[in-house]
């Protein structure tokens, strides 16, 4: 029998707020721990917790982003459970009345679309950090107290590519959106997935285990692979699949069970008695929808209509806002009408220049105009695309100009016929047997004697010129 | 020469005699510090007494504000800086919170000085005796056989002692009002939301109001101007400013409608307590109100409901006390099980949590857990609003409530302890106006044969202090009962 899996993702983003969701403590990433803490986030007897409307505000924006609905009231919970990271022993979180609930978030998949339902979007506090020692753990209360937004989509995804699309997806939007830098490696992005299988084309759900410590999406995409196969074994050996959460194992590539049903808690949700509830106007929900940008698919949509793009290199300019702001500025200072030339630039040195600092374009320090300078002078051969690559590395190290560089080290492209001459003559008195191979009809031999004109002229001369006086000369001679 | 009867003054009295030049801060302290130490011993209103010597008076006499040179005494659960704050439970053994209440706050700019010996009390404010708490009973100063009431049963009895000008305690289902009654002194629960709960150690968050207990109206209203009105750290707090309440100390209750809830003059009732507070109304139509007999129909469920709310709510408050930042961490180290982590919380929370403190976590857990939220929690949260529906309907009809405060006077300590459902309904009358959610005040109103005082209880609709002040302060000024002393 064939099987299908089901799988639900449950998605938590920190929300980046200047203080923390109920108190005024400040949540600047990795400062000296116990650093940014005060009586309120450390749940410290008498103290009580307000409401950051911030929080609140970018919250209910990433919920519109996702399609969701921002319900008229919210209300806060208290969620219980003893851990020493949580220093209340209850988590403020929302348990009834989400934030947001029922969106979405369209994602493609084998070249068509699917929808994912999200189920609901809601705003809650961050539990600490615990540091493990031999023989004591410590706790870090810096990050108790972060806001939260934890979302919970339908169980509408079928693979673990879907999977890896849906998180994707997500992660795009939410950056889009300006509240979380859903950064993975600082815990500003945190993946647990639901997984169970069923027979292929019904419609009932399986037995599910939950999966935690997911710490990249690779892990999400990887571990979900894994569990497919376990349930299948275990489906397939005539056993049930005991409902329980199971820990990934990066080490291993294998998942280990944590604890079963029978152990899971008992949360004794109730409303926080110590936060007002909060009712939205449709005022106020209609001033943040109005602050939501542009997002990642419409906007690549529109670099295909306005600039003529293909999907894929559409795609890749719009996954991140500030790399799509800086390619968009960069088409738009470009004279020339066929903007593939720029996008070409983007996606090849420029990302490869990225890649090999482990930055974004954006964050290269590369100004639009000083792109298209760059690209002017290639375009207007007065330098080699190979110069030009260094040219790039340079204005990236120093923050100067193309212009200057090009000034500076001599790079100008010679294109002047009658310097370049000399050159040609000299390498074609130099390589009479590769002058013999291209009479003879070797055409790889002509570039062997391109490349050594160009090495006498230091990578400065025109190749194409050179090219066409070596072919005049030799098919004269 | 000091005159050493500062003591017996009340603040305004005090006040007076500041401004006039023949008080100093200095002399009050000392004169208190005095009777406490003559008192005390019988009374054991206060906790930590050795506090009492690394006194923070000193200089208090340049302050200035309205309460310059006043000392004022602070219940045990009541956060104040650098100065232990226990809430009497072994579990918060050392803890010196690192910030000071709201309250406290107000009371240092307002001039005040702060006892640094806390007031006793039930532990976590759970009871109705004072004898819950881990340093043992408060001694009634009327009869020392009997309890002062409680939880704010230190605050009661070191006003009625004179052993506190004034003093803080906290209300959540009658903890002020009930020993405000037993020890004959006054006692507010403001309207939920007009005092500050910030730095207030949560028992019932939904409940839990700091309030004034005084030796006379006028002190409660201005121990009100100083703690009372908005803070941005409560989000439960009135945004609106509160009135200058001493403009309610007028004699005049002509017109003022008073009404009688029928259901307060419950079964079992000490009939002298019935009969005196039947006095008591008579006195005052005597001065001009007019009485009238109204119901308050769902009453006989304020009781069951509140003790479901109170208790799931003290449940996930007390969910911190758990050994890892603060307080006590049990040291032993025996496994009950076979994770370390939760034997200590085990261990901990089995050593520091008094027997009452262990009933209520177990009544509330039960209370809010799954399967049981629906028939209980939230059950007992619609019955609540059916209770605050039969205030907003009867002040349609009056202006505020008379009842007695308590259906008995002060009992004999011990005589209640092994029966907490006794225990509960002492506090039948006084929490229907913590569901509400509405202010209420508890003023002596006469003595039993016995010598024991005995309280009348006024409630008004919410953030109607003012009402409840003027019909105090008119009633009050046409009797002694206020300025009768316990033989000590």
């Amino acid at each position: 029998m064939n099987y299908e899996p089901v799988i639900g993702l449950e998605v938590h983003v920190q929300l980046k707020t200047k203080t923390k969701v109920f108190c005024a403590c400040p949540t600047e990433f990795g400062k000296e721990p116990n650093s940014q803490v005060c009586p309120v986030c450390l749940g410290f007897p008498g103290s009580l917790p307000v409401l950051n409307k911030t929080a609140l505000e970018y919250a209910a924006k990433a919920g519109l982003a996702l399609n969701c609905t921002v319900q008229k009231y919210t209300k806060f919970d208290r969620k219980h459970y003893y851990y020493p990271d949580l220093p209340k022993n209850i988590q403020i979180s929302q348990y009834d009345l989400p934030i947001s609930k029922d969106g979405y978030l369209d994602i493609e998949i084998g070249g068509r679309t699917k929808r994912i339902r999200i189920k609901r979007a809601h705003l809650e506090e961050d539990a600490g950090k615990l540091v493990h020692h031999e023989n004591a753990s410590l706790v870090d209360y810096n990050r108790t107290g972060q806001p939260l937004l934890e979302i919970v989509s339908e169980p509408d995804i079928n693979s673990p590519e879907e999977a890896y699309e849906y998180l994707t997806s997500l992660k795009s939007i939410i950056q889009y959106t300006g509240v979380s830098d859903c950064d993975m490696e600082k815990g500003t992005l945190r993946c647990d997935a639901n997984i169970s299988l069923r027979p292929a084309g019904t419609k009932g759900l399986g037995v599910k285990s939950e999966l935690k410590n997911l710490n990249s999406f690779k892990a999400v995409r990887e571990a979900l692979t894994y569990e497919i196969e376990r349930h299948e074994q275990v489906i397939t050996g005539g056993e049930q699949v005991v409902q329980e959460t199971r820990l990934w194992d990066e080490k291993t590539g294998r998942t280990i069970s944590m604890r079963t049903k029978e152990e899971a808690k008992d949360y004794r949700y109730f409303p926080e008695p110590d936060l007002p509830p909060f009712e939205w106007t449709e005022e106020l929900i209609e001033t943040i929808r109005k602050t939501i940008p542009e997002l990642p698919k419409a906007r690549a949509m529109r670099f295909m209509k306005e600039y003529g793009l293909q999907e894929a290199d559409a795609k890749q300019l719009t996954c991140s806002m500030q790399a799509a702001d800086l390619a968009e500025k960069t088409m738009r200072a470009y004279p020339g009408a066929n903007k593939k030339t720029v996008v070409n630039w983007l996606i090849g040195p420029l990302a490869s220049e990225a890649n090999a600092r482990s930055l974004q374009w954006h964050e290269l320090g590369i100004k639009p105009e000083d792109l298209v300078e760059l690209i002017g002078y290639v375009d207007s051969r007065q330098i080699s695309n190979l110069a030009a690559k260094a040219v790039l590395t340079e204005m990236i190290d120093t923050r100067r100009t193309a212009g200057l560089i090009i000034k500076d080290k001599n790079l100008a492209q010679i294109s002047d016929e009658s310097s370049i001459e000399k050159d040609v003559a000299a390498v074609i008195a130099e390589n009479p047997k590769v002058v013999e191979d291209f009479k003879s009809g070797k055409s790889n031999a002509l570039m062997f004697l391109v490349g050594q004109v160009m090495k006498k002229t230091k990578g400065k001369a025109n190749p194409q010129v050179v090219g066409d006086i070596l072919k005049r000369r030799l098919q004269n001679a | 020469m000091i005159p050493m009867d500062h003591y017996r003054s009340t603040a305004h009295e005090l006040l007076e005699k500041i401004s006039a030049g023949q008080a100093s801060a200095r002399d009050i302290e000392e004169s208190l510090k005095a009777r406490i130490s003559q008192t005390d011993p019988r009374v054991k209103a206060y906790v930590r007494l050795a506090e009492q010597n690394s006194s923070d008076c000193a200089g208090v006499a340049t302050k200035s504000g309205p309460l310059a040179g006043i000392p004022i005494a602070v219940k045990d659960n009541i956060c104040t800086e650098g100065i232990e704050t226990g809430c009497c439970s072994k579990i918060l053994g050392g803890f010196k919170p690192p910030y000071d209440a709201t309250v406290i706050t107000r009371l240092r700019a307002a001039g005040a000085s702060i006892i640094p010996s806390k007031l006793n009390m039930d532990e976590f404010a759970f009871g109705s005796s004072t004898e819950n708490s881990c340093f043992g009973p408060t001694h009634n100063p009327w009869d020392l056989g009997r309890v002062p009431g409680g939880s704010s049963g230190g605050s009661a009895a070191a006003v009625a002692a004179d052993e506190a000008i004034m003093a803080l305690g906290s209300d959540t289902g009658g903890s002020i009002r009930q020993p405000a009654a037993f020890c004959g002194v006054v006692g507010l629960k403001p309207t939920y939301g007009r005092v500050s709960r910030y730095g207030l150690i949560a028992f019932a968050s939904s409940l839990d109001q700091i309030g004034p207990l005084t030796k006379d109206v006028h002190d409660a209203c201005l121990l009100m101007n100083v703690i009372a009105g908005p803070d941005p750290m409560d989000s439960t707090s009135c945004s609106s400013q509160p009135p200058d309440y001493t403009r309610s100390l007028v004699q005049d209750v002509k017109g003022l409608s008073i009404g009688i809830p029928k259901e307060y003059f419950v079964e079992g009732m000490d009939p002298e307590v019935k009969e005196i507070v039947r006095e008591a109304i008579k006195k005052i139509e005597s001065l001009g109100a007019k009485t009238k007999e109204v119901s308050l129909p769902h009453t006989q469920y304020a009781v069951p409901v509140y003790y479901i709310i109170a208790t799931a709510e003290a449940s996930s408050n007390l969910a911190r006390f758990d050994g890892v930042q603060y307080g006590l961490r049990s040291s032993d180290k025996r496994q009950i099980t076979g994770s370390k982590l939760i034997d200590m919380y085990k261990h901990t929370r089995g050593e520091g949590f008094g027997p009452e403190a262990k009933r209520r976590i177990l009544l509330g857990t039960f209370a809010l857990s799954h399967g049981y939220y629906d028939a209980y929690y939230l059950r007992a949260l619609k019955v609540r609003t059916l209770i605050w529906r039969d205030f907003k309907n009867v002040f349609e009809e009056c202006d505020c409530l008379l009842t007695p405060t308590t259906p008995t006077p002060a009992f004999n300590i011990g005589e209640k302890t092994d029966d907490p459902l006794q225990m509960y309904l002492s506090d039948v009358l006084t929490i229907s106006a913590n569901l509400a959610g509405i202010p209420a005040i508890s003023i002596p109103c006469g003595f039993t044969r016995a010598g024991l005082p005995v309280g009348m209880q006024m409630l008004a609709p919410a953030f109607k202090e003012e009402t409840l002040f003027k019909a105090a302060f008119t009633y009050e000024q046409a009797t002694p009962w206020h300025t009768m002393k316990p033989k000590l």
